[in-house]
């Protein structure tokens, strides 16, 4: 009962994932009918510009927007620990706007914001926006280990001579590392597979796959953008099976 | 020395007020003003005429009921996974956060694949001797795209709050004589409402407000209160009607926003 419950959602879940994986091997140029198996998307697809520049903005918007995001939620998390409680609450609670207000309001809040500033729409612009709403998912991985901190090693280091430095990367940052991880990690998936507010901070010119699709669901899907994310969706999956599978110590909760 | 840690902040709140709260203010100031310059509530209230008022009761009609269908597939499912044996917690977000590596708009497209009148459903359906479904186009077929957009924001807060619940109160609860409807109703309910409204908030607001699904899988005949916010921006250029809309939408959020964060005090059920 239960086990079947699981594979129905599970089904529910992948379904659209297997279909897309079974369309990047259709010979036949259009998603109705199926022309028989080919591999030649595979192929063309790296002879494909536009895609493949669609697809380089993607993996570095998501990197370095993953990486300052992680950063300036880091260094907030660090600030929270010596606050008040109130405090960290409304701290908390500013950096969760972008998570929990709706996608399409930031979207046209950036928007908003770019225009009145007079800033030119593009790479910058969707950058800036992804950070953003990057943060809260980096402070929401961090912020519990950091709770769970035991400060008197943090002391002990300070009282055996070490600076605070030293003993924030020697003692503190090999605790809260696991949250940093799965904080860029979270923020990086994010950024990859937002559409909403990239589409109102974009210019002319810049695309990330996400736009590319978007612009080219009228006209038909390139038979090359399934292809593309079958790669990556095969890459990310023996990535994290991998990941799973390596022996690791077990976790004190 | 608590002091200099404290300026540790000032990156993160400079951030916040330029990128959060200013951009949000914006949207106020052109809700709230025409194209002079002069304040107004015209664009707030043009919410009641009888284009928009449809658009948003659509949307409302369409969130509310995938939230409800979110809600009971989601909650069986996360009891079956909090109750499996052993530390799966990076297993079942893996389960779920996979998808996401596999782009949304494709993701959504593939559903029309799937249940176009001569699509894979229906064609396994013919086979089977079963009637067609007809959905494709309609709201139906929106809705099936939100629960399948948004299911996992709704597992994963319950699932937090399932693992927590200490199983000897499961326990006591049955040595005290409660039957297993019991148990749940008095017991694991009660304690695990907080993922539930934080799973409802993290459901109902996208849903509420989206632009792309209804528009994928509702064949651009349907539009919801997004897809007239979305246009207003990219289509008609009217950022001061466009605005005004999002305006009453952010009194929903709000409203959500409040109610999460009461019944979240630690901000636990949404860490991942």
């Amino acid at each position: 009962m239960k086990k079947l419950y699981i594979s129905l959602i599970f089904l529910f879940l992948y379904a659209p994932i297997f279909t897309l994986i079974v369309l990047s091997f259709n010979a036949s140029k259009t998603r109705a009918k199926w022309g028989g198996f080919t591999l030649k998307w595979y192929f063309s697809l790296f002879e494909n510009e536009a895609i493949l520049q669609a697809l380089w903005n993607t993996l570095l918007l998501a990197a370095l927007s993953a990486l300052i995001a992680t950063v300036i939620g880091l260094v907030a998390c660090i600030a929270m620990q010596s606050m008040k409680k109130k405090t960290r609450a409304l701290i908390l609670g500013i950096a969760n706007i972008p998570m929990l207000n709706a996608e399409i309001v930031t979207g046209i809040s950036f928007m908003l914001l770019f225009i009145s500033l007079g800033v030119t729409f593009g790479f910058g612009t969707i950058l800036l926006a992804h950070i953003t709403f990057n943060i809260p998912y980096v402070i929401l991985s961090i912020q519990p280990r950091m709770k769970q901190l035991n400060t008197s090693t943090y002391e002990a280091a300070l009282d055996l001579g070490a600076n605070s430095l030293q003993a924030f990367f020697r003692i503190v940052f090999p605790d809260i590392l696991p949250g940093i991880l799965s904080g860029f990690l979270m923020a990086f998936t994010m950024s990859l597979d937002d559409f909403i507010i990239t589409h109102f901070t974009k210019g002319p010119g810049v695309d990330t796959l996400s736009t590319k699709i978007y612009t080219e669901v009228r006209k038909g899907i390139k038979p090359e953008m399934y292809s593309l994310s079958t790669l990556i969706f095969a890459a990310v999956f023996i990535l994290m099976l991998l990941v799973n599978h390596t022996p690791r110590k077990k976790e004190k909760s | 020395m608590r002091d200099s840690r404290k300026l540790l902040s000032a990156p993160f709140l400079f951030w916040a007020a330029l990128f959060i709260i200013i951009p949000l203010c914006m949207v106020f100031y052109y809700g709230l003003t025409d194209k002079t310059g002069a304040f107004t509530l015209d664009n707030v209230l043009a919410i009641a005429s009888p284009e928009h008022r449809k658009a948003f009761w659509e949307a409302i009609k369409l969130s509310v009921v995938s939230t409800v269908i979110c809600l009971l597939l989601a909650y069986p499912l996360a009891m079956i996974l909090a109750g499996m044996k052993g530390n799966h917690d990076s297993f079942i977000i893996l389960i779920f956060i996979l998808p996401m590596w596999m782009n949304f708009l494709l993701r959504t497209l593939a559903w029309q694949t799937l249940l176009e009148k001569t699509g894979v459903i229906n064609s396994i359906l013919a086979v089977l001797h079963l009637p067609a479904l007809k959905i494709i186009n309609t709201p139906a077929a929106i809705v099936l795209g939100m629960v399948y957009n948004f299911l996992p924001f709704m597992v994963l807060p319950i699932y937090n709050v399932l693992v927590k619940i200490d199983s000897n109160l499961i326990s006591a609860a049955k040595d005290l004589g409660a039957n297993g409807a019991q148990t749940f109703l008095r017991v694991t309910l009660p304690l695990s409402t907080a993922g539930v409204i934080s799973g409802i908030t993290m459901v109902f607001v996208p849903a509420l407000t989206t632009f792309v699904i209804s528009q994928l899988l509702g064949g651009s005949k349907i539009l919801l209160i997004g897809n007239i916010i979305e246009q207003e921006f990219t289509q008609t250029n009217n950022w001061h009607l466009g605005s005004g809309l999002s305006i009453v939408l952010m009194l929903f959020i709000i409203l959500n926003m409040v109610l999460s964060v009461v019944t979240d005090k630690d901000g636990e059920v949404n860490a991942l």
